[in-house]
């Protein structure tokens, strides 16, 4: 048993069975950190990854089904040094405490900008509804979205 | 371990301390006591415990305070930068390590940069000292003729350079601090005083190893530890061996009531941990304490320590003209953080190496010790970040977890991560809380009596009580410890009591705590412990007394005020919100129907948090829809002091997430349980502030750089809820006295 996907670009195969949560094979069988386990029935989206370009909730994806698209986690958006528009303007705008959740706010953003460039602070709060913060760091995370919104439109 | 050996273990434990006290009695008659040194100096005093200056030009920190997301590792930066004199790139942060860092207890109440940050600032501003001594010497000049500039030192001509790193040899730190050069002045400040960007936010934004979970090891198995949510249970029994037998599976650990399993793959740990769910069977012992609002009756009459915190009566006794009473309860609530507990341990040849989030590496230390009945020296245990604890969350259980299942597998790493409905059913809760408000205004609207009575749980259970164990494992193995007995911290900073004594000025006034002596769900450190409840039910009566005097609400708070930094952080924030003086809801018989549609009001509140940290005060407004009973938070201001600012976006971040969280924990927030176990499952059991009913929060700091600075992470709570409820008060003429402010007790009370 096996699954071969595509994640960031690069092809890997993991030996997990088929109805393993993408989650898990993104942690343990591709190294990826951003993902987080946080509820694991879809709850709060820590764990939120783009496939297609489309948010999905990894922790109850099963990872045979992505098998078929194109996988992109937080490490594919940017690196450190060459960060994309939205972990920049993370960082300008501080908007994090203990930074759990932000890897799936990020890539649930990076979604609605790709529908809505220039979304209303009302659309943000309406697209991040899924996604729980306890920090307490909300307004920044409104700020650094509506930052990397400018920036992308230049 | 059996028990003979266990009790040959502690007798030989005893013996020891016997031993050491006789052997250090003589020795300490004859010399001085120490002299008091500053922060955590007072307990590590070598100036290399803090820092160390390397030949590659670097500079290592230690600090035995962690990073829980509050951002203490940038603040605790700057001061040395600043103090140091070098840049910040160069410096390497060790903090919350038994092998490496001072022992600072535990990262909580406020107090870090109080603690960590002054020893910092002392041993910098000495070490630097030594240092210029040392470079001025080879240079040939006098210490007055050198400056320094990012450890690169020079005569003041110019003419001539050394560094740090050339002169460490002959400046050696390893020597006891002095405390007794002056750190700078504020006025020399590069870094302290600025939003310095946070050191850990890059990695958490680009998919960096940032957090514990993020470590593995090589040859690293998934574990996952198995409990009932009936608090106290006993296991009845467990068919280890079918799931010994299942996909991957690499152990099963049964110790007593202690059961945890681990597999190859962390999917397999799982299902091998459903597995063992669904075949376990346990035996409750006992039952818990009602639900609703029949809790806060059972409190009162529950086994209880009194004790009057404090008391000043006048002479001669006033009499009041206008009595006022009211009760103000909080019900059990959860620190809910958003990533479950994880830790990994490894035991190899009898040591143990863990690594976790805890929020006292070293206290765990103590506690996992006896429990693990081997000599806290065989342990080793290294921080890494968690998600957010807002204090005792599961950090501590689950490293014993960790280590108990590691314990059957020699030489393997073990990754154990909580699962959500663990975080919920096992990490302690902040305690419920009941309590009684009496006060008395004259004839001219002053208040002349005041007291204040509570009734709470313990809000400190934490690691290395001195009588018992606080590690959830440790009660369940074979050979238990018995959990450490109900205590409350000492005033003037307290525990359920906290923030009870007010800061404002009464003639006569008598603080009450009841500490309850059971504990039949567990409680423990919550975010502000008392205080929250205390500011929210004294705040909240400020304003009934208010109302009852026909006063406007800051008029009055300001009437009873004497602090100038209260009055200061209180005027500011009204003139923030435009506040237009008027007098209070009298809600003293508040059948007046209220009005239907959606209704808005403004409210106000603040503290001093633990009467010596933060100054905070909050205005909120409100928004009530009378047909669903529905409460949102529209806006919130701030002002908060807390003397000379270190870094003071971080500062804001702390009083806005404050506002935020409190917001939560005042809308929405209550831990369900029923007569056998408690009923949190995953979130929808669980309802916290979403993004759609965030307030916009404006805040703004008060600057003393003459003042010493003070903590800042828990000041706005306590604030935050009376001012929702003033509001809700200005809105509908009612006011809610219970926490949660939920849309069906609101309808209840509206109608």
């Amino acid at each position: 048993m096996s699954v071969t996907l595509n994640v960031n670009g690069k092809q890997i195969t993991s030996p997990a069975a088929p109805d393993t949560p993408l989650l898990y094979v993104l942690r343990n069988d591709v190294g990826i950190n951003s993902a987080k386990y946080g509820c694991g029935e879809a709850m709060c989206g820590a764990c939120t990854v783009l496939l297609d370009g489309k948010p999905i909730r990894s922790c109850v994806y099963p990872a045979a089904k992505a098998a078929d698209g194109k996988i992109t986690t937080l490490e594919g958006l940017g690196s450190p040094e060459r960060l994309h528009a939205l972990q920049r303007a993370f960082i300008e705008e501080q908007a994090a405490q203990c930074g759990y959740c932000s890897s799936g706010m990020i890539m649930s953003a990076k979604s609605l900008l790709e529908r809505i460039p220039n979304p209303t602070v009302l659309q943000i709060r309406e697209a991040l509804t899924g996604h729980l913060c306890r920090c307490g760091t909300h307004t920044r995370i409104v700020k650094a979205i509506q930052r990397a919104a400018k920036e992308l439109q230049g | 371990m059996n028990t003979t050996t266990r009790r040959a273990f502690l007798q030989g434990t005893s013996l020891t301390v016997l031993f050491s006290l006789a052997a250090l009695r003589p020795a300490q008659a004859q010399a001085p006591a120490p002299a008091t040194l500053p922060g955590s100096l007072n307990n590590n005093r070598q100036l290399d415990a803090w820092l160390r200056i390397n030949p590659n030009e670097t500079v290592t920190m230690f600090t035995g305070k962690v990073e829980l997301g509050q951002g203490i590792l940038t603040a605790l930066t700057q001061i040395v930068a600043d103090e140091l004199d070098v840049d910040p790139k160069r410096l390497e942060v060790v903090s919350g390590d038994t092998s490496r860092t001072p022992n600072e207890g535990v990262t909580s109440g406020s107090l870090s940069i109080q603690d960590s940050g002054t020893a910092l600032r002392m041993a910098c501003a000495e070490a630097r000292s030594l240092l210029l001594q040392a470079a001025a010497a080879k240079l040939g000049v006098a210490v007055a003729d050198v400056r320094v500039s990012d450890g690169v030192v020079t005569t003041a001509q110019g003419t001539a350079r050394t560094t740090y790193w050339d002169v460490s040899g002959d400046a050696s730190l390893h020597r006891e601090a002095t405390a007794k050069v002056a750190p700078k002045p504020a006025n020399q400040h590069r870094l302290i005083g600025q939003s310095v960007k946070r050191r850990d936010i890059p990695a958490k934004v680009t998919g960096g190893a940032a957090y514990v979970h993020d470590i593995r090891l090589p040859g690293m198995v998934h574990a996952r530890v198995v409990r009932s949510h009936i608090p106290r249970a006993r296991l009845v029994s467990v068919d280890a061996a079918a799931v010994s037998a299942m996909p991957g599976v690499v152990a099963v650990v049964r110790d007593g009531n202690f059961l945890g399993v681990a597999a190859k793959r962390e999917e397999q740990a799982i299902a091998a941990w459903r597995a063992l769910h669904a075949n376990a069977r346990w035996e409750s012992t006992g039952e818990l304490p009602p639900a609703g609002a029949a809790l806060f009756e059972y409190m009162k009459k529950a086994r209880s320590s009194e004790t009057v915190v404090n008391t000043k009566a006048a002479t001669p006794p006033v009499a009041g003209a206008t009595t006022l009473s009211a009760e103000y309860t909080r019900p059990y609530q959860a620190h809910g953080s958003i990533g479950p507990s994880c830790a990994l341990a490894q035991w190899d040849q009898g040591k143990l190496r863990v690594w976790c989030h805890s929020q006292g590496v070293f206290p765990l230390r103590a506690d996992m010790a006896k429990a693990l009945r081997t000599p806290p020296a065989n342990i080793t245990i290294v921080h890494g970040e968690g998600s957010g604890c807002y204090g005792h969350n599961g950090a501590d259980d689950v490293a014993m977890d960790a280590a108990l299942i590691a314990r059957a597998l020699p030489g393997v790493p073990v990754r154990l991560q909580w699962m959500r409905e663990d975080e919920f059913g096992f990490e302690p809760l902040g305690s419920p809380m009941v309590i009684q408000m009496r006060a008395s205004l004259d004839a001219s609207g002053q208040v002349v009596d005041w007291n204040h009575e509570l009734w709470s749980y313990t809000h400190s259970t934490r690691p290395n009580d001195p009588e018992g164990s606080n590690l959830l494992a440790a009660w369940q193995i074979k050979d238990p410890l018995p959990p450490g007995p109900s205590r409350n911290l000492a005033q003037p900073s307290g525990g359920g009591d906290r923030n009870a004594v007010p800061l404002y000025v009464f003639a006569q006034q008598k603080i009450t705590n009841h500490l309850l002596l059971d504990q039949p769900i567990r409680t423990s450190a919550l975010r502000t412990l008392g205080a929250y409840a205390n500011v929210f039910a004294a705040e909240s009566f400020m304003d009934e007394m208010a109302g009852a005097a026909g006063a406007d609400p800051i008029e009055f708070r300001l009437a009873h005020l004497n602090d100038p930094r209260g009055r200061a952080v209180i005027e500011r924030v009204a003139a923030m919100a435009q506040w237009k003086s008027k007098p209070a809801a009298d809600t003293r018989e508040a059948r007046k129907p209220v009005a239907g549609g959606v209704l808005k009001g403004r409210g106000i509140a603040f503290a001093k948090y633990k009467t010596l940290a933060v100054y905070c005060a909050v205005i909120a407004d409100v928004q009530v829809d009378t047909a669903t009973g529905e409460v949102k938070v529209l806006n919130a201001w701030s002002a908060a002091d807390a003397g000379l600012i270190v870094n003071p976006d971080g500062f804001k971040n702390q009083i806005e997430g404050g506002i935020i969280q409190s917001a939560s924990w005042t809308l929405h927030e209550s831990v369900p349980y029923d007569s056998r176990q408690l009923t949190t499952r995953n979130w929808p059991e669980y309802q916290i502030l979403r993004f759609p009913e965030m307030p916009v929060v404006l805040v703004e700091l008060i600057n003393r750089p003459e003042e010493r600075s003070l903590g800042v992470g828990e000041g706005a709570q306590g604030p935050a809820a009376a001012a929702i409820a003033n509001a809700f008060a200005n809105a509908t003429g009612r006011r809610m006295r219970d926490l949660p402010l939920t849309a069906e007790r609101v309808k209840a009370r509206l109608a």
